[in-house]
């Protein structure tokens, strides 16, 4: 066992490449939860976005537009879900349960002609000069569009939230509805918007698991990632940068227990695989007790079902 | 909506229809392959296909196949076997290991079906068993990434701990030894068979590591991936899969199926088939087959390879030759003495020089 073994600079790295989807689709979430619906279907549209976005990625032969597509998919699925808790006024947690199960039978089905094919590969982009200060620029500077774009969306999620009036708005209608209402906010307009963009998020981050990190389809592909995701939400008290934080404490984990393996260290093998979990609740359970007491973040109307009172 | 639900019934109508026609047979002698996974893996499922596609052609319109694929290792292998022997079927192929239990359980409600079981170790009066000698494969294999590795580390992608794949690692690990005295393996279990993002981050984690040779005992096609846009080598697992890593793909260990399968269905029909027979062939009876070389492999490592396929193929060569000792360096065999077959099938100790811990 020689730690040196372990190059760090790769291994964080590998470790953003890991919790990328996952932070892309607990942003949706965020979103989604901030205007007050709870949608229990990410792991669906995560699929459903994983096979979409590779099919698409391989019959025209560029994964940008298999993301593209792989959003799309997303986002449509969550338009059933929408219309099903918004117009129909149906239970969330059971829509979202159901539409989870929906996406996995639905995305077995669309993908059975495709498994074991090759995708088109998207490249990495190195920021120029940045990308070449030794090991910052391994970690950080040295990958593909997807990435990039995440982080950006983690500073432009929390921008638009505390800083824009839109932002102001959609926290208002989750927050209560009946006075958002009141004062001449449509509120169901805002949450279809909410939910379409949540499902286009996880249906991008479905995408990048079958066309970058693996990269390729298999069914049940995304083993319970958007569970993760939605339990990051959670923990991260609704706010985005602990929200990256958390995600990249759980691909962090995930990451060195596979490195710490490799290296030959003698740990029980069923508590490596455990380590990210726990890991990710201990640190997010930490962050939420220390400072903002009380203030937890969860929006008052989550997971209700707006009446219209005329 | 209720054009939808119109045209969504008809489609069930349909698909069911299709699945019920496909499980109804009808020619002379009838055969069932039950698969884990999509035929289409390019690895386990894939093989057995190929098994399943030569009886086609061996027999003609004398003898029907039928399979049924992503059969999980539960109750449902129980049913879908006995729909498959309610519908006629004379023998019936069981192609993963946790189909043990089923396929007894099936074998005892319909004596007069034959039953084949992979990689199991049970039998019963219409029940036998076939493995493969994959261990024999990895030698060769073993010997290559010895060759080719100029980090002198290679990495070793497991799947769960169990003998096969114990036996897997050390025969790799002696022949690497052998060509390469310098050389060390790191090994990632990651208890699935199939898991291609797991896959492809133990192949990422292990490339970091130094690894510039990956060999994988897991099923997908993932690591050959990975290990092409890392610009390592790797081998292919169960089928050759150099069209996911044309520049990564050294060879394949590649599940050569068909000409027992052709054999069993033969006796199954004039009728010396025989139950409770146990079956471990390897590179000699085609069962275990080298792939084609690339071109990256250095002409005379090339030559060594196939000495060495062919001397086991012969049985002037084995893999477990002594004198080997075990990890914690206590003699395993002597100097000359092969392993014997009960300890081959029930590995479960590293040979001396492999780090780290087998997991229990």
């Amino acid at each position: 066992m020689d730690l040196s073994e372990i190059n760090f600079a790769v291994l964080v790295a590998s470790l953003i490449v890991a919790s990328t989807p996952l932070v892309l689709a607990a942003l949706g979430e965020l979103i989604v939860e901030k205007s007050g619906v709870l949608n229990l279907g990410v792991e669906g549209m995560m699929i459903i976005g994983a096979v979409t976005g590779f099919i698409v990625g391989v019959e025209t032969g560029s994964a940008y537009i298999g993301m593209m597509a792989a959003a799309m998919a997303g986002a449509l699925l969550s338009l059933l879900f929408a219309f099903i808790i918004l117009i129909m006024q149906a239970n969330q947690v059971a829509s979202g349960l159901a539409l989870t199960i929906f996406g996995l039978g639905i995305a077995a089905l669309m993908g059975h002609p495709y498994t074991g094919i090759k995708s088109p590969q998207i490249s990495t982009i190195s920021i120029p000069f940045i990308s070449e200060i030794p090991i910052l620029g391994t970690m950080f500077f040295q990958h593909d569009l997807i990435v990039y774009l995440s982080l950006i969306s983690v500073l432009v999620i929390w921008y638009f939230l505390n800083r824009m009036r839109a932002g102001l708005i959609l926290r208002s209608v989750g927050e209560d509805h009946d006075v958002a209402h009141s004062l001449g906010y449509r509120v169901v307009t805002i949450r279809f918007l909410a939910i379409t963009f949540g499902g286009a998020m996880a249906g991008v981050g479905g995408g990048y698991l079958s066309l970058v990190r693996v990269p390729q389809w298999t069914e049940g592909m995304t083993a319970g990632a958007g569970w993760i995701a939605l339990a990051l939400v959670v923990f991260s008290g609704w706010r985005p940068f602990r929200l990256l934080i958390g995600a990249y404490i759980f691909g962090g984990i995930t990451i060195l227990q596979l490195n710490l393996q490799a290296i030959g260290v003698n740990i029980n093998i069923a508590l490596l695989s455990m380590a990210p979990y726990l890991a990710t609740i201990l640190a997010l359970v930490v962050i939420s007790m220390s400072r903002f007491r009380g203030n937890r973040g969860a929006p008052g109307c989550l997971g209700r079902s707006f009446v219209k009172i005329t | 909506m209720r054009q939808f639900m119109k045209y969504f019934s008809a489609s069930f109508l349909f698909i069911s229809m299709v699945i019920t026609s496909s499980i109804a047979i009808a020619a002379d002698y009838k055969v069932g392959f039950i698969y884990i996974g999509p035929p289409g893996d390019h690895g386990w499922n894939y093989q057995h296909d190929v098994g399943r596609k030569a009886v086609d052609e061996a027999f003609g319109d004398k003898v029907e196949t039928v399979f049924q694929e992503n059969v999980p290792e539960s109750a449902d292998a129980e049913r879908v076997m006995t729909q498959m022997a309610l519908s006629g079927a004379d023998m019936i192929f069981a192609t993963s290991f946790g189909y043990m239990e089923p396929v007894l359980n099936v074998a005892k409600k319909f004596p007069k079906v034959k039953f084949e079981h992979a990689t199991g170790y049970m039998t019963a009066d219409n029940v036998s068993t076939y493995s493969a000698r994959f261990y024999e494969g990895r030698t060769v294999a073993g010997h290559i990434a010895g060759k080719m590795t100029k980090s002198n580390t290679i990495g070793y992608v497991a799947s769960y701990p169990i003998p096969e794949v114990v036996r897997g690692i050390n025969s790799a690990y002696l022949a690497a030894k052998k060509a390469n005295p310098n050389v060390e393996f790191k090994v990632i279990w990651i208890f699935t068979w199939y898991d291609p993002a797991k896959e492809a981050d133990a192949a990422k984690t292990l490339i970091s590591q130094g690894a510039d040779v990956i060999l994988q005992h897991v099923d997908s096609s993932a690591i050959m991936t990975v290990a092409e846009e890392a610009g390592v080598y790797a081998f292919g697992q169960a089928s050759d899969m150099s069209a996911f890593g044309p520049n990564a793909h050294l060879t394949a260990i590649i599940n050569g199926w068909a000409p027992y399968y052709v054999k069993k269905v033969k006796q199954g029909m004039d009728g010396t088939w025989k139950g409770a027979e146990q079956t471990f062939d390897g590179i000699g009876a085609g069962m275990v087959i080298i792939g084609p070389l690339s071109d990256k492999i250095p002409d005379s490592v090339k030559k060594e390879a196939m000495e060495i396929r062919d001397g086991i193929a012969s049985g002037t060569l084995h893999s477990f030759t002594g004198p080997i000792n075990k990890q914690d360096g206590s003699p395993w065999l002597k100097a000359g003495e092969t392993a014997d077959m009960g300890t081959l099938l029930g590995m479960n100790f590293y040979v001396e020089g492999i780090e780290g811990d087998i997991p229990q």
